[in-house]
Formats: C-alpha cells, structure tokens, sequence
C-alpha cells in the first residue's frame, strides 16, 4: 500500500475524530488524522478541558470564604485569575500531548494541514512543508465548530469577547456581560463572578438554561442571584456600542422595559457553528442542511465513503456525542453496524450548581402526552451533601406512570455530572425506577439521593 | 501454569468460527507458536497458535463445530498439572468428547456456554485487541429502526436467540414490563439488544406487528406446516442418497446469509432468467400423447416440465434444499410443488419423488390432486413437504414473471407461455416456439452460480429430452 493511501482518512482531531481515528487502528485499519491545530480540538484545546480546570478554581476562590465554618481560618486571600488560566492552559497542553502519544501507540498518522476534500476518496492537505494528497475508501469529517458571532456585536478579542478568548484570561475584569444563558455562558459566568468580576447575565428566552428542565433552570438562576449576578431572562439585546473604555449594552427586559448597561467587556456566548467551509464540501457533493453537514442515522453524508461526525453534523454539540458517533462510524465501517443511541445523550453544565440531565424534560414528557410521575429529592436532605457543605440543589425523577421507564433525569447540585452517569446507564439497560431503587447505594453518599428521587416517583421517599 | 486455548479474532469482523480441524490431539506435545488448529473465519481458513507451551490436554470443541471469539476450545498444560478447575469452568464442552462426527449439531450452542462461563477470565492479551473490540459487537447487530429493514419482532424463526438454553429469557426489566401489560409474550420476541436480549423496542415492534396477523411472503406459504409432513408409505428413497443430509453452514455462508438477510428481508431473493426451445418438447409431448390416447390418457407440457426440473434437480442437489440458519437442508428426494389456482387463493399440491415417476403418472397425479385442490378437498400432506415449486401462468398467455418463494424451499421456477418467435438459427432468421422461465433463489442457499447451472441442465434437458435418459 502506497503511503498516501489509507483504508480511513479523518478530518480534524477534536474528541469526535482522535477517538475515531484510534477506533479505527484498533479493528486494523490503517488511519490518517488531518489537523492543522492541536490535537485534541476545541474540547481539549478551549472547551471542556481548560474550562473546567478554571472552574476547579472558581470552586475555591469560591469556597475559600467558607473555610472559617470548617475550622480552617484563612486570614488573607488575593485572587489571580491570570494564575488560574496559566494552569488551565498547562492541562490542555498535557491533554494535547496525551493524544499525539496514543496516535504514535495506535499507529495513527497525523498529518499537519488543512485537509479538503479532493474528488472521489481524496483529501488533499495543505501544511507548513507544502501539499500532500491522502487516498480512502472512507473519510470521515469531524472538522467540529467555531464560536457563533452576533451580527451587532462582532467579537475582538479586546472589548468583546467569545469563548476562545475568555478561557485564557490575563485577569478578572471588574464587570462582565454574559450574551446567553447557555451552558457556555452560564460556565464562564461562574468563572468570572468566582473572581470578583460583577457578572450580568442576559438570555433572550425566557430562562437561563433553556434545553434544561425548567426546576434546573430556575435553581441556577436563583443561586447566581443570591452570589450577587444579575441574572436577566427574556431579555433582548437591542444595541451595542463598543467604546474604548468599555461597551454599552441596550438590553429590552421581559416588561419592555429598555435598560443601558456598561461593562468593561462583553462575552458573546450564543452558540457555536458548524466548521464547513473550506473543506471541500461542494467539490464532493456533499450536501449542506440548516448549517450542518446532512447525514443519516449511520451518519453518511450524500456522497459515498463520506460520513460526518460531531459538531459539523448534528446537534447536540457535545464532545460525548461526537467520540461516540466515531465510534460508530468506524465500526460501521469495519463491518459492525453500530448506531448511536441519540435519545440517551447526557448533557452538563459544570456551573455551580453544577447541572446534569438526560432523556425528557417533565415538560416535554408531558407534551408527549405520557403518563409522567415526578420524583425530586433534594441535597439539604442528604447526608453525605450537608457534610460536604454543598446541600443546594436536587435529584428530579421523570417517570411513566404505567411502565415506570425512566424518561428522564435532572440533578442541579455537587457532583450533578458524575451522578448523572447513573441514570444514563440505566435508561441504556432499560431500568425502571423500581430497579433504580432497589440496587444497594452505599451510605453516605450523594447517589442515594439518585435512589430516593426514584423513590419519590414511586411515590415513598424515605428521607423527605 | 495452563494455557486456555481460545477462539481468536481471526478477521477483524469474524465474531465466531469454525474449527476445521486439530492438527494437534490431545496429549500431544504443544510448544508456543505452533499451529494448534485451522479455523474457518467469515473470510477465510486461518491458523490458531499455541499461546503456551506443554500438553494439549483436552480439546474442548469439535471439528466442524462453531464458538464465538473469546471462548475457551482447549487447554494447554504440563502432564500433571490439575485442570479440572478450567474444564469446571467450561462446563458446557467439557465433558463431551471431542471426536464426534462433524454434523452433529449443538457444538456452537455449548461453546456459546462455554463463553458466558469464560467471559470474565477471558484473556485479553491472548486474544488482543480485536476480541476486546468484538465484544460488544457479539450476538446479533443491533440494526436501528430507519436505516435497514428491520425483521418483524413476532417471527419464529430466530425467537430462540433471547433465551437462554437454561429457559432463562434476556430481557431489559422494563420490556418484561411492557410485555406482561402488554400481555406479549417475550418468548416469541426477537431480542435486538446485546446478545438477543429484548429491549422496549423489540416488544413494541411486536405489538405493532400483531393487530395484522403475520403476512407469509407468498399466499401459499401459510399452508406450508413447519413439520416435515409423513412420506407415503409406498415410497421409498432410494439407497443412494439420505433422505435428509444436514450440511453444517460454514462461516463465509453465514456471513453472506447475515449480510443478504439485512439488505433485503427474510428470505434474500434474487432472479434469474432463461429462454429455452420448446420445439423438442412440444413434439416429445404430442408423440407421447399420440402412445396415451389408446389409454384414454393425455400429458401437457408443464408434466413434462415437472420431469425435467425433478430431473435436473437430481443433478444439482444444492437446489434442492432448504435454509434452517445453521444448516442448509439437503433433500435427498425431490418432491415439487405445483401451484395451482384455486377460488380464493392458490394451493401447491406436491408431487412426490417427481424424479422417479414417468410423465404419464405425473400428469395422472397432477390432474387428480388439481381437481381435488379446487374442491378444497386436499390432506395436508398433500399440499406440504415440497422441495421445489413450479408456478406456470402459461395458459394465461403471461410472456414471463417472477414467483415468490415458499419457504422453507430455496427456489421456484416461474413459466411463462410457450410462444412463436423470431430467433437466429444458424445465422438465418427462424420462427420457434419458446418459453420463458424465471428462477427465484434464495440466496442464502443458492448463489448466481449455482442458480445457473441448475438452468443450463433444465435447458438441455427441455431442449434435447432424451438427455434426460443420459
């Protein structure tokens, strides 16, 4: 075999194409991964990764004040911001290496550049050492999504930022606007507001949050409240005027109302969108829909040996979503039809109160007309929350009332995004809630609250 | 320290094999590297290495017997070592012996025993990365609804893969749920989840298939009764042929059959189209009629079109047979369906052992058992146990078409009317009588191949009768 010739050829190394990449090379097919960033991608790069790590610090530059109460006097606390983006960015270059190093294991060949798609089964690649053509039965694109912009507010890296430019931070501001209520938004608002910065939030529907149940979405907006964000739902931005000192933001309020708010910068966080220009697309025949690259449920584009994986394919735009998709892609290939379970995709927002749901609103089960039973058992009425200091928050059961399937789980509350893990593998093994119950949770911990919502569904709570 | 031998991932899509054959017995000296067996993967024949080296203690599958990847076929270990715990483990194989002729079935279903036993011992360094890979591809593809044809839930034929050969049923705790308010029942339910387990779907997918009771694939086949129906006493098989040979399925056809089955259906059909002569037979038949009208007795040409295919199919046994997922059924006689249309439907009545019976007790039969088809007066043994059909819509001066296939037979002619046509003979421009016949096969038993070769013998022996004698 020629050495530009590959049985799989992907497109972009974020967490939708490494995994699929060395998926690939494990069922022995020899694989090129295109980047011409980090590998990684904006998951291990500017997302998941480096946020979280500076979340790990909002949590105890928030925490801090706390400590007195646990016997531990801290007589003078200065915060660095700066210091907290250094290390956020020292993790995502160790993830990044993390990845180069399973590429080398798996014999996986990363090839630097722009990849494009070039006629039937060809990727031509554009690096720093000139252009290379790459041959395969099958390509995979995975080239993820970028920050959206408003159209009245362009982000510049200086007054207004996105997501890119607020993860590594030189400092806190003193106040920040935050465009959107989103999981994105609502991570950095924390963050910011963690540091000291006056943080305002401002959603234009009508709840922060708004994919999330609405008991979630009003818990969070609640908590923000209380630390001191002002938290504006419904609320559309009218006019923006970026000045040298700062930005002034025409914000219309639920009642109509217009208010002019000043900030020192302004974060745009109103979604992401999809990578697809410049790849080729149009030179393939691969077909466009709404944004995204169109695909079936086996994730095949409209052109033959072409399949499409991740952001660029199909909300959600989870990292989870798109590593699994690959998977599936690459084992279809090899000859395992595999399909992604799309109605058992977990989502996160790692804010405090950390907020984790998977399958039905209690809204959108109703709206489907079922028969729903709704469990909620609190934190401040768990063991294991009120030791940790961290009772806020709640365990939300969404139950059929006939069968008792699990249609749903909300957690706003500690350890909400390892809790959730629960639910999503017993929605996947078809538990019902009985079985939830039932099964052994060892005492104290958080996940006997998973139990007792299950039980309150059931209608017999123990603890409440 | 004993060495499990184990089924590997010989092929990177192979999620079982079949052991063709030892090359080494037991108690023979094995050392690391040597080629212990070969085993038929989906692909190809492949080599099995010893892992480890000592005595080849105990083989604990079969030749010509069948075990997913990972399971435990044998053990490697010193003369004296005690390896009654590994046997212990493997409970299913293990006391079984191991010399058994190649046909006999259940070997795959007590290595598939052996696996759940050995699942969490596996040996993921002896089987690599690829087994570790295969499990979760183990047991049937879970094929989502929207994106290939999925199998109506409530069918018999594969009901047996969520339960277990202990009776134990694989079901996701709230299928059982919606099966007992649902009043299904899960052991008529095709499981669809890892290793055949029932999930939600697969219970709805029942219930949405039950309201219309199960459509057969042909009007017919819901009077084909799924037992073998009694011979009559007065026919004997011939000593030459079994009347019933079980050839074991092999990888590559699984593969093909699995693939083929989800592309297109239960039964993978293809076609395959043939124009004959009918002159000589047209003249066989007016010169045997000519000898019969002294009897009161006269033969059409679908009764010699009965003998020839009766007789071809003596020539090509791989026609003649049967699907039944792990074997392909042989028939050593031929018995051939007629179909015959009746008031409301139509019926096949079965000529048996068509081969060995002259045209004029052909035409005999098929007269009577028509007649009595039309008066709905047929027994059921009558009617089932062909293992052929001819379908002949001639009469209604239909050119060609194509039939569907009663299961479980592998194949059905199609006929079409005899008509004059231009052809070219000897480079002159000739007016004939000929006849157009479109074999539907069920590709999981017969390949294109195979399909016409079948057609080339009927055609010669249509085209030249006295071939039939050769």
């Amino acid at each position: 075999m020629a050495a530009n010739t590959f049985d799989v050829v992907v497109l972009g190394a974020g967490p939708g194409g490494y995994v699929a990449a060395i998926r690939a090379a494990q069922l022995g097919l020899k694989v090129a991964c295109v980047e011409a960033d980090k590998l990684g991608g904006v998951c291990n790069n500017l997302g998941c990764i480096p946020t979280k790590a500076l979340l790990e610090s909002a949590m105890y530059a928030r925490r801090v004040h706390e400590l007195g109460d646990f016997g531990i006097r801290v007589s003078e606390v200065s915060l660095d911001l700066g210091a907290a983006g250094k290390r956020a960015k020292k993790v995502a270059d160790q993830g990044a290496k993390g990845v180069a190093f399973l590429f080398k294991k798996n014999n996986v060949e990363w090839v630097k550049g722009w990849g494009r798609l070039a006629g039937k089964g060809k990727v031509s690649v554009k690096g720093s050492d000139g252009e290379r053509t790459l041959e395969a039965k099958n390509i995979i694109l995975a080239t993820g999504s970028r920050p959206k912009d408003l159209p009245i507010l362009k982000a510049d890296g200086d007054r207004v930022w996105n997501s890119d430019h607020a993860v590594f931070p030189a400092g806190a501001p003193a106040s920040l606007a935050v465009i959107g209520g989103g999981a994105v938004g609502m991570e950095f608002a924390d963050v910011y507001a963690s540091f000291g910065t006056k943080v305002t939030v401002i959603e234009a529907l009508e709840r922060v949050l708004p994919l999330e149940d609405k008991d979630a979405s009003a818990a969070v907006a609640k908590s923000y409240r209380k630390r001191g964000m002002d938290v504006l739902e419904g609320a559309r931005l009218e006019k923006a005027d970026v000045g040298k000192a700062g930005v002034k933001l025409v914000v219309k309020a639920k009642d109509g109302k217009t208010n002019t708010i000043e900030v020192e910068r302004v974060l745009v966080a109103v979604g992401r969108a999809p990578i697809i220009e410049d790849i080729g697309l149009e030179s393939a025949g691969v077909r466009v829909d709404k944004g995204f690259i169109a695909v079936d449920a086996q994730l095949r584009t409209s052109a033959p040996g072409i399949f499409a994986i991740g952001d660029v394919a199909r909300p959600p735009l989870l990292a989870h979503k798109a590593s699994h998709e690959g998977i599936a892609v690459v084992e279809t290939i090899a000859g395992h039809a595999h399909v992604v379970d799309t109605n058992n995709i977990p989502n996160v927002t790692y804010c405090h109160p950390e907020v984790a749901s998977v399958g039905l609103t209690e809204d959108a089960a109703r709206a489907q007309g079922l028969e729903v039973e709704i469990g909620v058992f609190p934190f401040s009425a768990n063991g294991r929350a009120r030791t940790a200091g961290e009772s806020e928050g709640f365990v939300k059961v969404v139950r059929d009332r006939r069968y008792s399937e699990l249609l749903g789980a909300h957690i706003v509350g500690p350890h909400a995004s390892e809790l959730i893990a629960e639910f999503v593998l017993g929605r996947h093994l078809e538990s019902t809630a009985e079985e939830l119950e039932r099964a052994m949770h060892p005492h104290p911990t958080l996940s006997e609250a998973v139990a007792e919502a299950a039980l309150a569904a059931l209608g017999r709570a123990i603890h409440i | 320290m004993a060495t499990k031998v184990h089924m590997e991932a010989l092929s990177p899509t192979m999620e079982e094999g079949q052991l063709v054959r030892w090359l080494k017995g037991e108690g023979d000296q094995v050392e690391e590297g040597d080629i212990l067996a070969e085993v038929e993967t989906d692909k190809a024949t492949m080599e099995l290495v010893a892992r480890g080296s000592g005595l080849l203690r105990k083989q604990l599958l079969k030749e010509g017997g069948t075990a997913p990847v990972g399971a435990v076929i044998g053990v490697i270990a010193g003369p004296d070592e005690d390896i009654a715990a590994i046997l212990k483990e493997a409970p299913a194989g293990a006391g079984e012996p191991t010399h058994a002729p190649p046909a006999e079935r259940k070997v795959g279903a007590a290595a598939a025993g052996v696996a759940a036993a050995d699942k969490t011992e596996q040996d993921r360094a002896a089987t690599g990365v690829q087994a570790a890979a295969e499990a979760p591809a183990r047991g049937p593809t879970p094929v989502p609804p929207g994106i290939e044809p999925r199998r109506a839930a409530g069918g018999g034929v594969e009901a047996a893969r969520a339960v277990e050969p202990d009776g134990r049923v694989k079901a996701s705790p709230l299928a059982r749920r919606l099966a007992a308010e649902t009043g299904v029942e899960l052991r008529r339910v095709q499981g669809t989840g890892p290793g055949g387990r029932i999930t939600k779907r697969d219970i709805e997918a029942a219930l949405a298939a039950a309201p219309a009771p199960a459509a057969p694939a042909a009007p017919a086949a819901a009077l084909v009764a799924a037992a073998p129906p009694p011979y009559r006493p007065e026919l004997r098989p011939t000593a030459a042929m079994p009347e019933l040979e079980e050839v074991p399925v092999s990888q590559m056809r699984k593969t093909i059959a699995k693939r083929l089955v989800t592309s297109i259906g239960p039964v993978p059909t293809f076609y395959l189209t043939i124009e004959v002569d009918a002159g000589r037979i047209v003249e066989a038949r007016e010169r045997v009629n000519e000898r019969l009208a002294g009897r009161g007795e006269k033969t059409s040409i679908n009764d010699f079109l009965i003998k020839a295919v009766a007789e071809a199919l003596r020539r090509h046994p791989e026609v003649n047979s049967a699907w039944g997922e792990n074997v392909i059924r042989r028939h050593g006689r031929v018995h051939i369906g007629v179909a015959v249309a009746v008031e409301d439907g139509l019926i096949t009545p079965v000529v048996r052992d068509a081969d060995r019976k002259g045209v004029a007790q052909i035409a005999r039969e098929v007269r009577e058992l028509a007649g009595r088809a039309r008066e709905k007066k047929l027994a059921p043994d009558e009617y089932t146990g062909a293992t052929f059909s001819i379908s002949n819509l001639g009469m209604f001066g239909i050119e060609e078409f194509t039939a569907i296939i009663n299961p479980p037979e592998a194949a059905i002619l199609a006929v079409g009317q005899v008509e004059e046509k231009p052809v070219v003979a000897d480079g002159q421009v000739v007016v004939r009588p000929r006849m157009r016949m479109t074999m539907s096969c069920d590709h999981r038993v017969v390949d294109g191949a195979t399909g016409a070769r079948f057609l080339q013998t009927l055609r010669d022996f249509l085209e030249e009768p006295t071939m039939m004698l050769a």
